[in-house]
């Protein structure tokens, strides 16, 4: 223990020096913002600025990229809860309260909670880092297909048990989700797939942000407009030193059991290769619901729908570095990134990196504590800004909400045929909405589709078709059975509310 | 409300079947050493979202879904007229985008909606109508290196002239 944290020390040592900090500074900040702009998230930042590292030392470079990394995971919140379209993919279940809070006039308590949240979670990452970098590299490594499926099957299964809306229309939104997350090649036998109308565009699938930002940006905009008649003036948002600290502490006091679940969950769900921070926010939102005491709460508006995904999202972050610098396995697309970046500064990623480059591993866990102690008083320090956003007139604010989605839905993957596609989830978005059809699972399904599929079908391949495969492995089958009484839950509940009357009515 | 409710299930449950069918074109079962086909996951998930849509039709029959009470109507004359405006007004933006380039297109689209709908003055108008489309170009084709849409052809001189500041 003693000697973990001697090269602690000296990795925080090393983070503080002048052009590390100065790194750090420049590389929150300019994090913050792509994270913030829709389209565009912590793959884009650091793909784009990976050459710039060339010109410093390696410890230095990796640095500067782990803190745009860290800059994107808070950025991406801001325009999730200010304008309603998710800035990132791990931004996605913040917009399901935060946006609420916003309308509310609460923007500034759901910036606070993301800001806080953000932090513990990176906090408490940082810390089961440092503490158990190798024994649960190889912990998450034992996670097969059969495993990874059970988690997906259980991130569904919440929204079916607990989202407390019309049951057939929440499956009926999954397995939309699910179906235009399988469009394009298929992954395993090289075929196109679903290509509607043989429109080539539908070749590269349907990008997440595509349905995202026209759900969210377009579709949510319109229902907006309709259902207050456009008499929307402006959000009563409120900043003061005073009021920050009031939210921070009513931020705390209502999201501290979703911060809680976020930091944990978080961070084991960006161990699992190819899982990341996407998943293990939009999982922890589903399991702070599941904890609640009033779940019925989460989507209206609740702190802790707020905080269980930013801290996971910020936790995920660094538990996916952690296969990373172990095992040489990226957990993230940003990750993937990074190891490239390791491998052209000519450093070899696996067991011996620890050893054999120790000053480059510490000085990196230590710029995480530094990263994240400056994302979060940059973070509030810009909170003003972002709330001056929402004070101005709505006839402003929704044409610039459209100019960013229209753009985001661009960058995600340039190409017009994608912009055109987002209109039309737009539209649709907004009148399956008033139908009272939920779109969130949609926009869960899609993104977790991509691993839901492979992991599925590897398993069945494995076992020549047997589904008990999901039930007879001791990781796979708990959490499996758990899943389907979720899904089952609703039923139950009926059930259970028609007996209690009954036996009310029962005289003793 | 109720009518809509119906006609939307309808809806859905003929893009189910369209989906089933077009899920066809692989294989749906299970081929023995390579796993289930590529069009299985799909044609079930769609033949889960057709059954779904049989449940909300009974419940539309058994009255028990808000949407299928109520008697309000699905979209109104304010409710048709914004759909026209503001719709409408994005899907003229996004057409407009292959031909005077995403930056020209976001700023008609911007006075369209500052003045047109938002009834703004012209000074409100033009400052934020010009702002926008500059300092986007500079974050994305400067910064980020991303280019977006230039246009037709006509637009090259402005778009070579601007790039030799940025570059």
């Amino acid at each position: 223990m003693m000697e973990i944290l001697g090269h602690l020390g000296d990795g925080l040592w090393l983070s503080v020096q002048p052009v590390n900090l100065m790194l750090i500074v420049i590389g929150v900040t300019l994090g913050l913002f792509i994270g913030a702009m829709p389209g565009l998230g912590s793959v884009n930042g650091v793909a784009i600025l990976l050459p710039i590292t060339f010109l410093v030392p390696p410890a230095s470079a990796i640095i500067f990229l782990a803190a745009i990394y860290y800059g994107a995971m808070y950025g991406g919140a801001i325009s999730s809860i200010t304008l309603g379209i998710p800035g990132a993919s791990t931004a996605v279940a913040t917009t399901f309260d935060g946006r609420p809070l916003a309308l509310k006039g609460r923007a500034s308590l759901a910036l606070v909670t993301a800001a806080i949240a953000s932090f513990i979670g990176g906090t408490v990452s940082n810390i089961l880092f440092t503490a158990f970098a190798p024994p649960l590299a190889t912990v998450a490594l034992s996670f097969g297909p059969p495993e990874i499926f059970a988690l997906m099957l259980m991130a569904f299964a919440t929204f079916v048990g607990l989202g407390g809306d019309d049951i057939p229309k929440t499956i009926f939104s999954i397995c939309l989700g699910l179906v235009f997350a399988a469009v394009g090649y298929d992954e395993i036998s090289g075929a196109p797939r679903l290509v509607f109308f043989e429109i080539t565009g539908f070749l590269h699938g349907v990008n997440f942000l595509v349905l995202a930002i026209g759900v969210y940006g377009i579709g949510e905009m319109l229902w907006t407009i309709d259902s207050t008649r456009g008499k929307i003036t402006s959000t009563d948002a409120k900043m003061s030193l005073k009021s920050i600290i009031s939210d921070s502490k009513e931020g705390m006091r209502r999201g501290w059991k979703g911060t809680a679940i976020g930091s944990f969950l978080g961070f084991f769900v960006g161990i699992l290769p190819a899982a990341g921070a996407t998943p293990g926010s939009l999982m922890s939102y589903g399991v702070a619901k599941m904890f609640a005491r009033n779940p019925k709460e989460y989507g209206q508006g609740h702190p802790g729908g707020v905080a269980a995904p930013e801290a996971a999202n910020n936790s995920a972050s660094t538990g996916a570095m952690l296969p990373m610098l172990t095992l040489g396995i990226p957990g993230s697309p940003t990750t993937a990134i990074l190891l490239g970046g390791m491998v052209i500064w000519g450093l070899t990623p696996g067991p011996r990196l620890f050893t054999d480059q120790s000053e480059f591993v510490w000085g990196l866990i230590g710029s995480f504590y530094v990263s994240n102690f400056f994302a979060l008083v940059i973070n509030i320090a810009f909170i003003p800004l972002f709330i001056w956003m929402l004070r101005m007139p709505f006839t402003v604010l929704a044409p610039l909400i459209f100019v960013l989605s229209v753009v985001g839905g661009y960058a995600a993957t340039q190409d017009m045929h994608d912009v055109w596609l987002m209109l039309g989830f737009g539209f649709a978005a907004f009148f399956l909405r008033k139908l009272d059809y939920p779109v969130a699972p949609a926009v869960l399904a899609i993104v977790l589709g991509p691993i839901a599929e492979p992991t599925l079908r590897q398993s069945l391949l494995f076992s020549s078709g047997d589904p008990s495969i999901f039930f007879n492995r001791p990781i796979a089958g708990p959490i499996t059975i758990i899943a389907i009484i979720l899904i089952f839950l609703p039923l139950l509940k009926m059930i259970w509310t028609k007996i209690k009357p009954s036996k009310a009515e029962t005289p003793v | 409300m109720r009518r809509a409710e119906i006609i939307t299930a309808g809806i859905l449950a003929l893009f189910s079947v369209y989906l089933m069918w077009k899920s066809t074109e692989l294989d749906i079962g299970y081929i023995k050493g390579e796993g289930p086909g590529g069009g299985a996951w799909p044609f079930w998930l769609s033949a889960v979202m057709l059954i779904c849509t049989g449940f909300i039709a009974l419940n539309w029959v058994r009255r028990t879904s808000p949407p299928s009470q109520s008697d309000d109507v699905f979209l109104d004359g304010y409710g048709k007229k914004m759909l026209l405006l503001v719709g409408g007004g994005i899907t003229g933006f996004i057409a407009l985008i292959n031909i005077i380039s995403m930056y020209g297109a976001m700023f008609v689209f911007l006075i369209y909606y500052l003045r047109i709908l938002g009834r703004h003055t012209w000074a409100m108008t033009m400052t934020i109508a010009t702002l926008i489309p500059v300092s986007f170009f500079f974050f994305f084709e400067a910064l980020m290196r991303i280019t977006l849409p230039k246009g037709m052809k006509f637009l090259e001189p402005v778009f070579n002239a601007l790039n030799t500041i940025i570059y």
